[in-house]
């Protein structure tokens, strides 16, 4: 090993020496503020050390991973998503765990396996990555000990994660038994049996995958999973986890020339539309904020693969789509990541249940009916809320509509206009729920406003920060723009 | 110095939902009085400065999205300086009209009409289709809000409508606007979204009439025009005032700006070829608007449904193909803006004091409050099209324009302006003339502030119908650097 690839694994190796670091600082000295802050310290390192890595130049690790900008543009984003997590979870703990220090390892271990799955170049490190971020979910979505719902969807997630990793795991055998190589490399000239096989084994990959991104017809734990899990991992799953598969997803494509076959080609279309119309059609019978945002992320992976169609269509050199996936990637991130922070901002330290204002199943405020009049209540959150929703619901003035803006003139470009069609049809139907949560926002208060639970100013100023950047973005994308075509340009 | 003044509107709406906690009061309307004034005052000096040769009063350009092509491209020629002024004065109006009704949040609600409006600006000013687009959509947010929060009894209903028609025909119009990059990339290899390049765009016959339909279906949902009408008197009746001053006041104008400015120039041939469908969809909305405004019982429902027949007239003017056609639809634009404004103001102020506004609790309010039922009168026989105001002259020139173009249709839509004087005179009758409703004892008429806009803008509608060769003077030279004129 070089000392370029070790620069280039700064990250990498911050991220994971920080998780040794905080082991052994939550076994010699058990307090959650120093947990807290440490995991704070290790996911700002491994940020700085990003542009360490970057100096280093394109590295390949042993065939294992590629550490090059589209990696690091992942794993920069993780990171961020992960800092944002951390604070929330922060406030959010204390009244539902005794024992809150582990909870900030997980993450930290599951922001390393998600930033491997995204600089993976071969199959080990794929599941590698993949394994090590979901092993952690589980334990972060069943970390609150009060409460059924919690455990319900970490099991749930269990179960069926388990047995898509399952799933993708004998597609890898199938594709090993063709191309006897564990990377992600173009097959070369096959017999019929071979090709056969290995459209199998690539098929087979994909449904795990699709089940990972929960896309129409694997999307069936997404909403109880999304409302069993506690609002900040929610967050994370809804970001992390996805950005994660789809980022090997889409560089597996690229590499292995995974929609050359029209037969996956068609697949992914046709999964691409169910998902983008079934999600949202699914979404409009929610009166659960956190149910409807997990049909809502439904359609929004399904949008994504718009980008993954262009980019990897064969014979296609232009980096548009690669390009759109990033920056919707990025979009998706923030906005995400603004309605959960929300979500936990509101759910955290709950007032004795007589009191709250904002009653839920799971001790969350998840149901609509509580966000009634919030924007007078609590204008800033009220605000970030809505400009998350019509920032989903891609209105211009926010990150959310550039972000669209970039997925249909790939899509123009790359002429799938089926899917361009369905991204139209899937964006009307969404107004109206996405809609239905600004309406709730801005309804009047009948009586007195009854007096609210304590939000703290972490939390508060966390998802503002998200909120300015989705507007910021949104008037002004020129340096996300730049930035992305710097990491797929030529 | 055009986006200096829509930031100017965007950063007063900030300052007026600030100002609510910050100083309380009268501070936000007092804000947002200042900035539209400060606005109009520009717009006015721009006329007075004149033009330069190429016919602009004011341009900007601006670097923005480089990656597509797209730049902040603001031109005010004499067609945008003159809808300018119109929102500007009509925001005056909004802001004077909503004064005591708006109670709750009145910081917010000052803040969003500022936002429609800095959009509304925005759109009549663009001339990059991105940049275009973008506005567009901004008009839309702070207009939901202003029904969804303020509006009335039925509120949830008629604000998702609004927004669910205006949105998705966005969309259809998005894609259009896209595609016509693309194959304008495609076929020249310059990426651009400007409206000046896109003008050079040479595509095929196939693709034009496409991408035509996509701009018109937004911009006749906006209009709106037959059979894309129906969240109009669904938003008008329950948008609180204000709202319903810049919804039949400048938003529709918007959709009307939209046709001349993009969908006709864009795509002369399809236009032309799809012109005498335009104009019956025109026609049809004309005569379709007055028989229903004739058959409501609700104030200001009807006075919804007749500015459709109104807006009729545009389209049919617009796709005349010819001068005194597009003049026609200009003309109509400025007059509706004032005499529907005047009218949505007079049924808030009734609504306000009788908390109705069927024209069944009304009847005689001439003997409580005759400044509102003098008024009333005025602005119903400008609306009918009485000869000396502005109306009379948008129609007389647009029906002029249609008759050269196809005579039946310019004759069935010449009986609109009967079916007009028919639903006009029965709401003057209903509310303000006959024998006094024994429900209402005692009305406050209108004051100072009221009557002050209603003369403002009946001096208005006076000007254009008696001297609107400084209306037609000011689109002339738009109108014909359009070039689709023969």
């Amino acid at each position: 090993m070089t000392a370029l690839q070790l620069q280039a694994l700064a990250p990498y190796l911050v991220l994971a020496g920080g998780i040794v670091l905080l082991l052994v600082l939550v076994a010699w000295l058990r307090s959650h503020v120093v947990a807290f802050a440490g995991s704070l310290a290790v996911l700002a390192a491994a940020l700085v050390s990003v542009r360490l890595a970057v100096d280093a130049g394109d590295q390949s690790i042993d065939d294992l991973l590629r550490v090059d900008g589209y990696a690091l543009f992942f794993l920069a984003l993780f990171a961020l998503a992960a800092l944002a997590t951390a604070v929330l979870s922060h406030r959010y703990l204390p009244s539902r765990a005794r024992h809150r220090q582990e909870f900030y390892i997980l993450l930290v271990i599951a922001t390393l396996g998600a930033a491997v799955t995204a600089s993976a170049t071969n199959f080990p490190g794929f599941l590698l990555g993949l394994e090590v971020l979901s092993i952690s979910l589980y334990a972060m979505i069943a970390y609150p000990e009060e409460g059924r719902p919690p455990l319900e969807a970490a099991a749930k997630y269990l179960v069926l994660s388990g047995a898509a990793s399952s799933t993708m795991l004998f597609g890898m055998a199938l594709i090993y038994l063709v191309t006897a190589t564990l990377a992600f490399v173009e097959p070369g000239e096959l017999v019929r049996n071979d090709r056969v096989i290995l459209s199998l084994g690539q098929a087979l990959l994909l449904a795990g995958v699709f089940f990972k991104l929960s896309l129409v017809p694997f999307h069936m734990w997404t909403p109880d999973v999304y409302q069993g899990a506690p609002a900040p991992v929610t967050g994370f799953v809804a970001t992390v986890s996805k950005g994660a598969v789809f980022a090997v997803l889409l560089r597996y494509a690229l590499d292995a020339g995974l929609l050359d076959a029209d037969v996956l080609r068609t697949v992914v279309v046709v999964v691409a539309a169910l998902s983008m119309v079934g999600g949202n059609l699914l979404a409009l019978l929610q009166a659960n904020l956190k149910r409807l945002l997990a049909y809502s992320s439904i359609a929004h992976v399904g949008y994504l693969l718009i980008a993954l169609l262009v980019a990897a269509a064969p014979g296609v050199e232009t980096g548009l789509g690669v390009e759109a996936a990033l920056v919707y990637m990025a979009g998706y991130f923030l906005m995400t990541l603004a309605a959960f922070g929300v979500i936990a901002v509101l759910s955290s330290d709950p007032a004795p249940a007589s009191e709250s204002v904002l009653p839920g199943g799971s001790g969350d405020a998840e149901e609509l009916s509580a966000y009634e009049g919030l924007l007078w209540k609590r204008p800033l959150l009220a605000a970030v809320l809505a400009v998350a929703a019509l920032s989903l619901a891609g209105i211009p003035l926010t990150v959310g509509f550039i972000a669209k803006f970039y997925l249909v003139a790939a899509g123009v470009d790359g002429a799938v206009w089926v899917l361009v069609w369905a991204l139209i049809l899937g964006s009307a139907i969404g107004i109206y729920y996405y809609l239905r949560i600004v309406f709730a926002l801005a309804k009047r208060p009948e009586g007195e406003s009854t007096a609210s639970s304590r939000v703290r100013w972490e939390g508060v100023a966390t998802v503002a920060v998200l909120g300015a950047t989705i507007l910021a973005l949104g008037v002004y994308p020129g340096p996300v723009v730049d930035f992305v075509r710097g990491l797929t340009g030529p | 110095m055009i986006l200096a003044v829509i930031l100017l509107l965007f950063v007063a709406g900030a300052l007026a939902w600030a100002s609510e906690r910050l100083a309380g009061g009268n501070a936000p309307r007092l804000v947002s009085l200042l900035a539209f004034a400060i606005g109009l005052l520009w717009a006015v000096l721009e006329w007075r400065a004149g033009a330069t040769v190429d016919g602009l009063y004011a341009q900007q350009f601006i670097e923005w999205i480089p990656r597509f092509g797209i730049n902040v491209i603001l031109e005010l020629d004499g067609l945008s300086l003159l809808m300018v002024a119109l929102t500007m004065f009509l925001g005056i109006v909004a802001v004077v009209s909503s004064w005591d009704e708006i109670e709750t949040g009145k910081g917010f609600f000052q803040f969003n009409i500022l936002w429609v409006m800095a959009g509304v600006v925005g759109v009549f000013t663009a001339l990059d289709l991105f940049l275009f687009f973008f506005f567009w959509e901004v008009m839309l947010i702070p207009m939901y809000f202003l029904i969804a929060i303020w509006g009335h009894e039925n509120k949830g209903y008629a604000s998702m409508k609004f927004f669910l028609f205006t949105q998705i025909s966005g969309l259809l119009m998005l894609l259009a606007i896209l595609a016509l990059v693309y194959f304008h990339y495609a076929a020249s290899g310059e990426l651009t979204f400007s409206y000046k390049k896109l003008l050079q765009a040479n595509l095929g016959r196939e693709v034009t009439v496409w991408l035509m339909l996509g701009f018109f279906a937004a911009f006749a949902t906006k209009l709106p025009s037959v059979p894309l009408h129906t969240w109009l008197p669904d938003a008008h009746t329950q948008a609180p005032t204000a709202g319903s001053v810049i919804l039949a006041g400048i938003l529709l104008k918007t959709g009307a700006y939209g046709l001349i400015r993009f969908a006709v120039p864009l795509f002369p041939e399809a236009s032309q070829d799809y012109a005498q469908w335009a104009m019956l969809l025109g026609a049809a909305s004309i005569l379709y608007g007055g028989a229903m405004a004739f058959s409501q019982s609700d104030f200001k429902r009807l006075v919804a449904y007749s500015s459709i027949a109104h807006m009729g007239f545009v389209l049919l003017g617009v796709y005349a193909f010819n001068e005194h056609g597009m003049q026609g639809a200009v003309v109509t634009m400025v007059a509706h803006g004032f005499s529907t404004a005047a009218l949505f103001m007079m049924a808030g102020a009734l609504q306000q004091r009788l908390h109705s506004r069927q024209m069944a609790r009304m009847g005689g309010l001439w003997t409580h409050a005759p400044r509102m039922g003098a008024m009333t009168l005025f602005f119903v026989v400008a609306s009918v099209g009485m000869p000396g105001l502005g109306n009379f002259v948008g129609e007389f020139l647009a029906l002029l324009g249609a008759f050269q173009k196809n005579v039946p249709l310019a004759v069935a839509a010449t009986a609109g302006i009967v079916v007009a004087a028919v639903y006009g005179l029965h709401l003057m009758q209903r509310s303000f003339q006959g024998a006094p409703n024994p429900d209402v004892a005692a009305m406050r008429d209108f004051g100072f502030r009221e009557m002050s806009v209603m003369v403002l803008m009946m001096l208005g509608l006076v000007w254009v119908g008696v001297y609107p060769q400084s209306v037609l003077d000011l689109s002339a030279d738009t109108i014909a650097a359009l070039g689709v004129l023969p």
